[in-house]
């Protein structure tokens, strides 16, 4: 790591303001992503903002019948708490599914959506990365592809958002509130919020530099089945190759969102008129204009036969 | 995670990759040479070259402990080159492995991914906190009776992480085995191998840690 000043921060718009002021300036909630990096010189921060006392950590219902989660709720006090439990029942499953029990403690709200969309080459600083240094190339176009994007991927970079979180938030059109530097405040749907690479694959969300999560919110619960099955290469502790969030109502109707195939939770509306007619049929709207690598291909297949068994417990 | 090996290579590359350009005026410049932070001719932003120190205090298996560190210090580096306490283990050192579990207010977390500053005023229990030669703690005897390791190194960690995998499923928190999250999880072997997943074995004790775990679990029901 490289040296860096810290201080810890006192309320929300202080430390934007303070992020604002700070050039090199990063704020860190958990740490498991940030540190990770920093260990390999991928971030160097030259001042640290720890975001941990600020009291953001509670999940409180809103007007709207929804939930308001804190930026520091844990990963594992939203999945736990029973609440999340009964209405949102896919964004628990989601979160059970990611990393480990001594990871979910420590890893935030804010920290697990803002984790960086990375690929095996991101991490191995003599490779060439768009990502990690704007304009060197792609290490991974070319290269060893097997987990890596199959759709809304550009000639400058196909890493995907390992967040499974992110995909049940996407699904159940969560927005993100936020303080920016001069003490405003806005909203971003999570539709909005992660970026496609195209030619800059190193911003990869809507945020502003300096601007801190203070909430997601939940809208209201939606009711139906909510599933979400992740395929990875071990049974636990593995990102997936591909990872299905669904929500399905009584009538046939809902909701999908695809994790492991894009830069972003991946989710197009359109296709989910399709969902009465199956799993392909969905597929094909889902992932039209895919461009797999060899590597990855079966990808698509794999996500049509996951979403294929989702269906059939839906309405089993 | 997936990573590719990284031969020794220089860092310039990469330092230069996380600079920040900046459209810094003299005067802030200045100011921020005073903290410590150097813009070059270009406003580019240079990572500082000295390290950064900083006091927190926390208490370590009962004992409160005051510590001047480098700012980068890790919590798992405080307790094993500041403290001495090197039971807690460490393995890949990026939260892969959980050889350095330990227990944070009672909630188990990787000591490998967390700056010791982050913690001021939290209560540590580490394996040393646990119990003592004399006096184990029933998890430490039951993977003594069942053989729950080989060379020993994962254990600390394992141990740590079993304590608080017993209070988690007490506490209703489901896992990604649980089948039915509305209601409160069992205690099978199935949810056990799932939420010890963060704790890897090189050795494959695996089955004996189950049984050992196990057996606490079930004298204390
Ligand atoms: C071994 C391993 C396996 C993993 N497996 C999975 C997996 O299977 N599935 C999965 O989804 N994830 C997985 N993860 C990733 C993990 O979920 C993330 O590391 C974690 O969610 C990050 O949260 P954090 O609070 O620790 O973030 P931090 O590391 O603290 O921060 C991450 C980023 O968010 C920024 N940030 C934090 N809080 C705020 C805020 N309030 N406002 C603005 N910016 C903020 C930080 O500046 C930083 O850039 C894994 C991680 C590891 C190490
Ligand atoms: S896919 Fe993206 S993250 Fe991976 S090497 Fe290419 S540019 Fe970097
Ligand atoms: S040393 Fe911390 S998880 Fe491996
Ligand atoms: S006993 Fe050797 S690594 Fe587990």
């Amino acid at each position: 790591m490289k040296p860096f000043s810290y201080e810890r921060a006192a309320s929300p718009a202080e430390a934007a303001a303070a992020a604002a002021r700070r050039p090199g300036a990063r704020f860190i909630a958990g740490g498991t992503n940030l540190l990770d990096l920093m260990k390999l010189q991928i971030e160097v921060p030259s001042h640290l903002i720890d975001v941990n006392g600020l009291a953001l950590d509670t999940i409180e219902p809103t007007p709207e019948g929804g939930l308001r989660v804190g930026a520091l709720v844990s990963n594992t006090a939203l999945a736990a708490d029973p609440r999340v439990r009964r209405d949102y029942a896919l964004l628990t499953r989601a979160l059970l599914a990611g990393a480990s029990g001594q990871l979910r403690n420590k890893a935030t709200t804010a920290g697990n959506l803002l984790q960086r969309t990375r690929c095996p080459y991101f991490y191995d600083t003599a490779q060439p990365c768009n990502k990690r240094r704007p304009g060197s190339g792609c290490a991974a176009i070319g290269g060893f592809t097997r987990q890596l994007g199959v759709i809304g991927t550009s000639d400058a970079c196909i890493a995907t958002h390992p967040s499974d979180m992110a995909v049940a938030l996407r699904a159940l059109d969560a927005v993100v509130e936020t303080v920016q530097a001069d003490g405003a405040t806005r909203t971003i749907p999570m539709a909005d919020f992660h970026r496609l690479p195209g030619e800059t694959p190193h911003i990869e969300t809507a945020l502003q530099p300096g601007e801190l999560i203070t909430a997601v919110v939940l809208p209201r619960p939606l009711g139906g089945r909510h599933i979400y099955r992740k395929v990875r290469d071990r049974a636990s502790y593995a990102f997936a190759l591909v990872s299905v969030g669904a929500v399905v109502q009584p009538d046939g109707t809902g909701r999908v969102a695809l994790g492991g195939v894009a830069h972003k939770p991946w989710r197009v509306e359109e296709a989910e008129t399709e969902l009465p007619r199956g799993a392909r049929a969905v597929t094909e709207r889902l992932l039209a204009g895919a461009r797999p690598t060899r590597d990855n291909a079966f990808k698509v297949t794999l996500v049509e036969r996951t979403l294929g068994s989702v269906l059939a417990e839906a309405r089993g | 995670m997936h990573r590719l090996s990284n031969p020794g290579l220089s860092r310039r590359d990469v330092l230069a990759a996380g600079a920040a350009t900046l459209a810094g005026s003299a005067a802030s410049r200045d100011a921020l040479a005073q903290e410590g932070v150097n813009l070059d001719a270009a406003g580019t932003l240079e990572a500082p070259s000295q390290p950064f120190h900083d006091t927190v205090r926390l208490t370590v298996n009962g004992v409160i402990r005051e510590l001047r560190l480098d700012t980068r210090t890790t919590l798992l580096d405080a307790l094993r080159e500041h403290l001495h306490l090197t039971g807690t283990k460490k393995g890949c050192d990026h939260g892969q492995c959980g050889a350095c579990t330990v227990l944070v207010d009672g909630v188990r977390i990787n000591a490998c991914l967390t700056l010791a500053l982050m913690h001021e005023g939290d209560d540590i229990t580490t394996i040393e906190g646990l119990g003592t030669p004399e006096n184990l703690h029933p998890m430490q005897a039951a993977f003594v009776r069942h053989d729950g390791y080989q060379c020993g190194y994962c254990t600390p960690g394992q141990i740590c992480s079993a304590v608080a995998v017993l209070k988690e499923v007490d506490a209703g928190i489901p896992s990604h085995v649980t089948h039915d999250i509305a209601g409160a999880p069992a205690l099978s072997d199935e949810e056990l191998r799932e939420r010890m997943s963060g704790n890897i074995c090189r050795c494959g004790a695996y089955s004996n840690i189950i049984d050992a775990i196990t057996e606490v679990a079930g004298t204390r029901a």
